[in-house]
């Protein structure tokens, strides 16, 4: 990467820098013409110093009057003034788009460059340093970028235009124009220099104060866990005094070098008064002539101010480049080429991984493993074992070149394993670790990660996408960003022996069972939703489930499992806002939480004439809660778990329930009454049993359901999805749409039972695959967090067991599972790799029974190699790890 | 069943004669009232408990494991208060508990039944009484048998 900004620039935009000076010096001649203009004009056509009729340009075809030579001077001036801006801005739009590009190219060159950072060095760097490099610090570069040569090109030859106009027109007065710029051009660079030197604090100041923000959020269970908050408070608090002295500082020194500047500008017009007026009284200089210069002396000051304010900012830029740039070239970083390569190993894997007198240190501390000698089968499966600081890590990281070695050397068959390309490591290698990362996405794109190493088929695109792709395209082109289409199907199906997306589905359901994932993944795809439009099949499918299901729960065992929606029917197991909309929610509009608040449903309880009652029953609610929590501490479990009214909002019902008990509800405002109405919607009756809705009410709410439903205006038609037996319910779960009705309270196992039978009639119509593919689409969280901790490292190991990799490397990643999880796992992992390398650093040493060879590390060094039974000694290395287990 | 009734049957209950109504109705609310059929088990011995219940309604055996098969050691019925020792000691259940006949109780679980005693002093108090009278009687009746 360039030292320097303007290397940087010049190097990947000089033509259109010089371009955008080309244009600027084109435009110059017309701007000194519009200074020239109006002394013409003030002379000649009002002062009448010209003897009329005038020939125009000397060409002998215009001959004009004072009157029509004013207006044909006044409409070539209005021409210029137009033709300037025109350039202005043409100029500016250029400039933008140069320097968002190269911006653009700045970000993506420091982000490919964190790519290609060896894992140690994020042991040195923090993301909360790297992020604000990448995102904030960086971002005014783009504005300065634009101008680096343009502006001072421009201000710079505006301002000898200006100096040249006032000099033809008197050199004593241009003189005194530029008088005292060399004073300028002295002491200000002197006083931006401490400038300077405070901005390079500031940027490691802040850089600091990100670190540490950073360290507070992941670290915030420990401060919580040690009541450290007001330490960090206090730390936190010394950052921002320090930066806020910095910034101060600046600030202080910036206006007075404006202020400087200001006062030495608005110096010189006193010549120009002076020296001027009395050139003109004495007759050496044209009255014109200095309204001329005034103006141009005037306009001198924009460009003047615009070239110190740049180079302040060029100045805090250069700083600002310099310690990012600084930071993104450690010495061991990874060639640009490893990563973007695209050739790979054709054929077998060679047989082995020669690792002779490997040692790996970090940053010159105790080697971690040292002088390792082996030849290392790429074929069979090894087990390798050792204690925390056993050089157990440090070598199976080295086996998946993760790490390269700080000495010696690992050749795969004539290869240097440290110099392959990524397309070859990362495609014939996977690897586990304990700690593995989920990414923000789904099951799915989780789980095919693996596969998606460069773009394959694009996606069909109209023609006018594609213009829109081709452009999208050229732009990145035009930054240095790569040409990959995102859209494009990333996935490489035969990387995991699959023909199309379909079987790839089938090998990954297998894959999830392998390690022990299914029923978690089948229970997510239960609760998930699906497009019918999308997936008719399956749809269709769960509707025949409903109707297996309705007559399972006929028989009489099962009578009083659940409560089946029916139309004539208020289901009691239901809130009562379900039972009004008999629908599920689409979007925001009869949510749970806005249903008091929505104007149709407030005309339907109107012409249902419940409106009352529902007001009355919310006070009847609020009174019991009131009741119930008003003596429990605010932010008591049970508010959440089991109050209609949030602790927070229970002291603003109190006074309401007063007045409703005293007053009634007449003459309660809008808002009292929308707060009261929106309480009993949540009532599920069976649950709750406050014994507020009896038969007759529930008949008057079946007339309200059936107002509502008659009644709704077509733009909220899509705001409800209507229960209906015949018809797959899009908003509901593919459970609830088996299901078509509600657990009931109250039976004890009911719930068990209900997911036996549910789980009957899945496997009787083969829905079991089909729910998963919908558990697919679970959604995994901010980097996983909606998975357990067993659930990412299984998922782990599918996402690297799924790109069939020749050697499979597996660092302790099983720690967290089950005892029974594992011992499936375990077995299914060393099945599958059958025939082909497995590195297993095993978290028990009694798991490297049955494996191929056994490896002990000990303090960095090889102990012990061989068969299981024949390490197996007294005094051995793996007795006294299996003694310690 | 409303809460109301349910609070009327709460009061008729040795173990929460002293405790405000309120706090009846509180404990209505937040627990949930479980029904069970005939011969269905509230809890087996040896497993984990993580709720207690109190019977509403209805009578149900307590089974002890022998090595003769199970044996009904003693019969509770409505207002008895049955598998607090599991949630209590975080022990498996020591007994099986069978409906004998249709069955309503009050399920408290573990979380609710020890934020409630920590929460209402005067419950706490309530049920060391309980269990008092309770280890009273075991030990007469230890005493009884080993007199024989």
């Amino acid at each position: 990467m360039h030292r320097s900004i303007f290397g940087f620039i010049w190097h990947y935009s000089k033509r259109q820098q010089i371009w955008v000076i080309f244009v600027t010096f084109a435009s110059f001649p017309f701007l000194y013409y519009s200074l020239d203009l109006p002394k013409t004009i003030v002379d000649e056509a009002i002062g009448g110093q010209a003897d009329f009729p005038i020939d125009l340009f000397g060409l002998g075809f215009f001959q004009l009057e004072q009157i029509p030579y004013l207006f044909t001077l006044s409409g070539l001036f209005l021409f210029l003034v137009v033709l300037n801006g025109g350039f202005k801005y043409y100029i500016n739009v250029y400039r933008g788009q140069l320097g968002e590009r190269m911006l653009r190219r700045l970000r993506f060159e420091l982000y490919s460059r964190v790519l290609r950072f060896r894992l140690p060095q994020f042991k040195r760097m923090s993301s909360g340093e790297i992020i604000p490099m990448i995102t904030s610090e960086v971002e005014p570069m783009g504005g300065f970028i634009g101008d680096a040569f343009a502006l001072p090109a421009f201000q710079g030859g505006t301002l000898v235009v200006y100096i040249a106009f006032i000099f033809i027109q008197d050199p004593i007065l241009g003189a005194a124009a530029i008088s005292l710029y060399p004073v300028q051009g002295y002491i200000i660079p002197k006083l931006q220099r401490r400038v300077n030197q405070l901005g390079k604090q500031r940027v490691l100041t802040v850089r600091r104060l990100a670190d540490r923000v950073g360290e507070t959020v992941s670290g915030s269970p420990e401060i919580h866990a040690n009541d450290t908050a007001a330490l960090h408070m206090a730390d936190i608090a010394g950052q921002l005094g320090r930066i806020f002295d910095i910034r101060f500082e600046i600030f202080r020194r910036k206006f007075f070098i404006k202020f400087l500047n200001n006062f030495l500008n608005q110096l010189t017009p006193f010549f120009f008064y002076a020296i001027g007026g009395y050139l003109v009284i004495i007759g050496n200089l044209s009255f014109g002539a200095l309204v001329a210069v005034l103006a141009a002396y005037k306009d001198l000051a924009g460009p003047w101010k615009e070239l110190l304010t740049y180079y302040q900012m060029k100045e805090d830029i250069r700083i600002k480049y310099e310690q990012v740039v600084e930071q993104f070239q450690p010495p061991d970083i990874m060639p640009a080429e490893q990563i973007t390569a695209d050739e790979t190993l054709p054929g077998d894997l060679p047989g082995i991984l020669r690792f002779s007198n490997v040692s790996f240190s970090e940053d010159g501390t105790l080697p971690a493993l040292e002088g390792f000698t082996a030849d290392l089968p790429t074929d069979r499966h090894v087990a390798v074992l050792g204690t925390g600081s056993s050089g157990k890590d440090e070598l199976m990281m080295l086996l998946a070149r993760l790490i390269v070695p700080s000495a010696g050397r690992i050749r795969l068959g004539e290869h240097d394993f440290a110099e392959l390309p990524e397309a070859v490591v990362g495609r014939r290698f996977g690897y586990v670790g304990a700690g593995a990362f989920v990414f923000t996405d789904t099951l799915r794109g989780n789980l095919f990660y693996g596969l998606k190493h460069r773009p394959g088929a694009a996606p069909a695109r109209d023609a006018e996408a594609e213009a829109d792709f081709r452009r999208w395209t050229a732009e990145a082109v035009a930054s240095g960003n790569p040409e990959h289409d995102r859209e494009a199907d990333w996935i490489d199906y035969a990387a995991a022996g699959a023909e199309g997306p379909e079987d790839l589905e089938r090998k990954a359901l297998e894959v999830l069972r392998g390690v022990d994932l299914s029923t978690d993944v089948y229970r997510f795809g239960l609760n998930g939703t699906i497009d019918p439009g999308e997936r008719r099949s399956l749809a269709d499918k769960v509707l025949e489930a409903r109707t297996a299901l309705a007559e399972r729960l006929r028989e009489p065992d099962n009578a009083d499992l659940v409560e089946l929606f029916d139309e004539n029917r208020f289901n009691t197991s239901a809130t009562v806002a379900e039972n009004l909309l008999f629908g599920t929610p689409v979007g925001p509009e009869f949510s749970l939480e806005r249903m008091a608040e929505n104007a149709y449903v407030l005309s339907v309880l109107d012409k249902a004439g419940l409106t009352e009652t529902m007001i009355r029953m919310g006070a009847e609610v609020a009174e019991t809660m009131i009741e119930l929590f008003a003596d429990l501490p605010p932010g008591h479990e049970f508010f959440e778990q089991f109050s209609f009214i949030g602790s927070d909002d229970l002291p603003d019902y109190q006074p309401l329930v007063a007045r409703v008990r005293k007053q009634g509800i007449e003459g309660l405002e809008p808002e009292a009454r929308t707060r009261l109405l929106s309480l009993p919607f949540k009532l599920i009756p069976s649950r709750h049993r406050l014994g507020m809705i009896d038969d007759a009410m529930m008949e008057r709410f079946l007339e309200a359901r059936r107002l509502f439903a008659r009644d709704l205006p077509e733009p909220l038609r899509g705001a409800v999805e209507f229960f209906d037996a015949e018809r797959y319910n899009t908003a509901a779960t593919i459970q609830d749409n088996m299901l078509f009705g509600k657990v009931r309270y109250g039976r004890a196992g009911t719930q068990e039972k209900v997911q036996a039978l549910i789980r009957q009639t899945v496997k009787a119509l083969d829905l079991r695959e089909p729910v998963m593919a919908v558990g697919l689409d679970h959604f995994c969280g901010v980097a996983g967090a909606r998975l357990g901790a067993a659930q990412r490292q299984k998922l782990a190991l599918a996402r690297a067991v799924l790109k069939r990799p020749d050697v499979l490397i597996v660092h302790e990643a099983t720690a967290v599972l089950d005892g029974a999880s594992q011992t499936h796992v375990h077995a299914w992992l060393r099945e599958r790799q059958a025939g082909k390398g497995l590195f297993w650093a095993v978290h028990r040493p009694s798991l490297a029974r049955d494996m191929d060879e056994v490896i002990v590390l000990q303090r960095g060094r090889l102990a012990q190699r061989g068969r299981f039974e024949d390490l197996h000694q007294e005094d051995s290395a793996l007795r006294a790890l299996l003694d310690a287990e | 069943m409303s809460l109301a009734e349910e609070v009327d049957l709460l009061k008729r209950i040795p173990l929460f004669q002293n405790i405000e109504t309120s706090k009846l109705k509180l404990l209505a609310f937040t627990s949930e009232r479980v029904t069970f059929k005939e011969g269905e088990s509230l809890f087996h011995q040896g497993e984990m408990g993580d709720s207690a219940y109190i019977i509403v309604e209805g009578e149900a055996d307590v089974e002890v494991d022998t090595p003769s098969g199970p044996t009904v050691v003693a019969t509770v019925g409505k207002n008895d208060f049955v598998g607090e020792i599991a949630i209590l000691c975080d022990v498996p259940r020591t007994a099986t508990v069978r409906a004998r006949t249709a069955l309503v109780t009050l399920c408290i679980s573990k979380d609710l039944f020890f934020r409630l005693i920590t929460e209402f002093p005067q419950m706490a108090v309530e049920i060391m009484r309980v269990l008092a009278q309770r280890l009273e009687k075991t030990t007469k009746a230890a005493a009884a048998h080993n007199a024989e």
